[in-house]
C-alpha cells in the first residue's frame, strides 16, 4: 500500500501528468486544460449579461466533469490514502518560510496561514481571496492556466502559451521574492 | 453517460497531483526560490511527453477512439497572455494552487480552499464583465 500513500517523485508522476493530453485527445478530441471550468461555472450558475458567459456551456459538460472527479481523486489520494509524513522539503525552503512566519508543516499547506480564522485577518483575505481573484481573472485573460498553457499548449508548441508560461513564472517570482514577504508579516 | 470516462480520468488526474505533491503551497515555494528540482521535474517531464504525444499523433495521423480526425485549436496571442499571464502569476505564489489543484486539494478535505475556488471563480466572472474594456 506504500504506493498509495508515499509521494511520488517527479519523473514518475511527470510523465503520468503529460499523458492526460494524448488521453484526453483519444478519448473525445477534448484539449487539456482545467481553468476554462471557472467560466463554465460563471455561465451555468451565474445569470449575466455579459457576452463571455452566453454560450452553450453544456457542451462542455466534460470539463466540469474532469473537474468533479479531480475533487474525488483529491479525497482519494489526500485523505484516504493521505501521505502521514510532512513533505520532504529541502532544508533551505523550509528555513525561508520559517523566515515567513510559517509554523506548521504537517500536511500539503500550511494550516496556520490557510484557515478560516485567518480570513478575517488583513494577511489571510489577500492570500485566500485576492490570490483567489487573480488566479481566476488571469487565467482567463491569459486564455489558460499551467495546464491549458504551460502543459497542453507548450506541448503543441504553441508560442503564445510560451509567452504565458514565462508570464506565470516571472509573475510568481515577483510576487515569491518581493511582495509576498510583506504580505506575509502584515 | 458519455462523460463517465472524463469523470475517472479527472479522478486519476486528481490522485496523481496530490502524490506529485504539486498542489502543495510549500512545494510552489520552494520552486519559486529555485530550492529544489522536483516541481520543475514534474512540469518538464510532463511537457516532454505531451511533446512526444502530440507529435506521434500528428504523425501516424492518429484518431480518437470514435474515430474521429483529432483537431487541436491553435493558441491565439493577446495581450492577455502577458497581462493575465503575470496576474496569474502573482495567484499562484500567493495561494500555491493554480485552478487544477484547488479542485484536488479541496478532495482532500481542506473545506477553506473553497473559499479560494469561489473567489477564482468571481474573478473569471469580473475579467467576462470587463473583457470588453481591457486590453488584447
Amino acid at each position: 500500500m506504500n504506493i498509495l500513500t508515499q509521494p511520488w517523485p517527479w519523473y514518475i508522476a511527470g510523465p503520468l501528468i503529460g499523458l492526460m493530453v494524448p488521453f484526453l485527445l483519444l478519448l473525445g478530441n477534448k484539449a487539456f486544460g482545467i481553468s476554462s471550468s471557472l467560466r463554465h461555472i460563471c455561465a451555468a450558475c451565474i445569470p449575466t449579461k455579459a457576452n463571455f458567459f452566453k454560450y452553450d456551456w453544456k457542451a462542455e459538460k466534460w470539463n466540469l466533469v474532469f473537474a468533479l472527479g479531480m475533487v474525488i481523486g483529491g479525497l482519494i489520494g489526500g485523505y484516504f490514502f493521505a501521505n502521514p509524513n510532512p513533505i520532504a522539503l529541502s532544508e533551505s525552503a523550509i528555513e525561508s518560510m520559517n523566515s515567513l512566519g510559517v509554523k506548521n508543516y504537517s500536511g500539503l499547506i500550511p494550516s496556520d496561514v490557510f484557515n478560516f480564522q485567518a480570513l478575517l485577518s488583513l494577511r489571510g483575505f489577500i492570500l485566500m481571496v485576492v490570490g483567489g481573484f487573480m488566479i481566476g481573472f488571469g487565467t482567463r485573460y491569459a486564455g489558460g492556466c499551467t495546464s491549458g498553457h504551460a502543459i497542453m499548449g507548450l506541448s503543441n508548441l504553441q508560442w503564445p502559451s510560451l509567452v504565458a508560461t514565462c508570464c506565470f513564472f516571472a509573475g510568481g517570482l515577483l510576487m515569491t521574492w518581493f511582495i509576498l514577504p510583506i504580505i506575509m508579516h502584515l | 453517460m458519455k462523460n463517465l470516462k472524463f469523470l475517472l480520468l479527472g479522478t486519476i488526474f486528481g490522485f496523481i497531483l496530490i502524490k506529485a505533491e504539486v498542489v502543495s503551497w510549500f512545494r510552489i515555494q520552494e520552486m519559486f526560490r529555485f530550492q529544489s528540482f522536483h516541481m520543475y521535474g514534474v512540469i518538464c517531464s510532463a511537457i516532454v511527453v505531451g511533446v512526444i504525444s502530440i507529435f506521434l499523433i500528428k504523425k501516424f495521423n492518429v484518431k480518437t477512439f470514435s474515430g474521429e480526425e483529432i483537431k487541436i485549436e491553435p493558441k491565439v496571442f493577446t495581450k492577455g497572455n502577458v497581462i493575465g499571464g503575470l496576474m496569474f502569476g502573482f495567484g499562484w505564489a500567493m495561494t500555491g494552487a493554480c485552478p487544477g489543484p484547488l479542485y484536488a486539494l479541496i478532495g482532500s478535505g481542506l473545506p477553506i480552499i473553497i473559499v479560494v475556488l469561489l473567489s477564482a471563480v468571481l474573478g473569471t466572472y469580473c475579467y467576462g464583465c470587463l473583457k470588453d474594456k481591457l486590453p488584447h
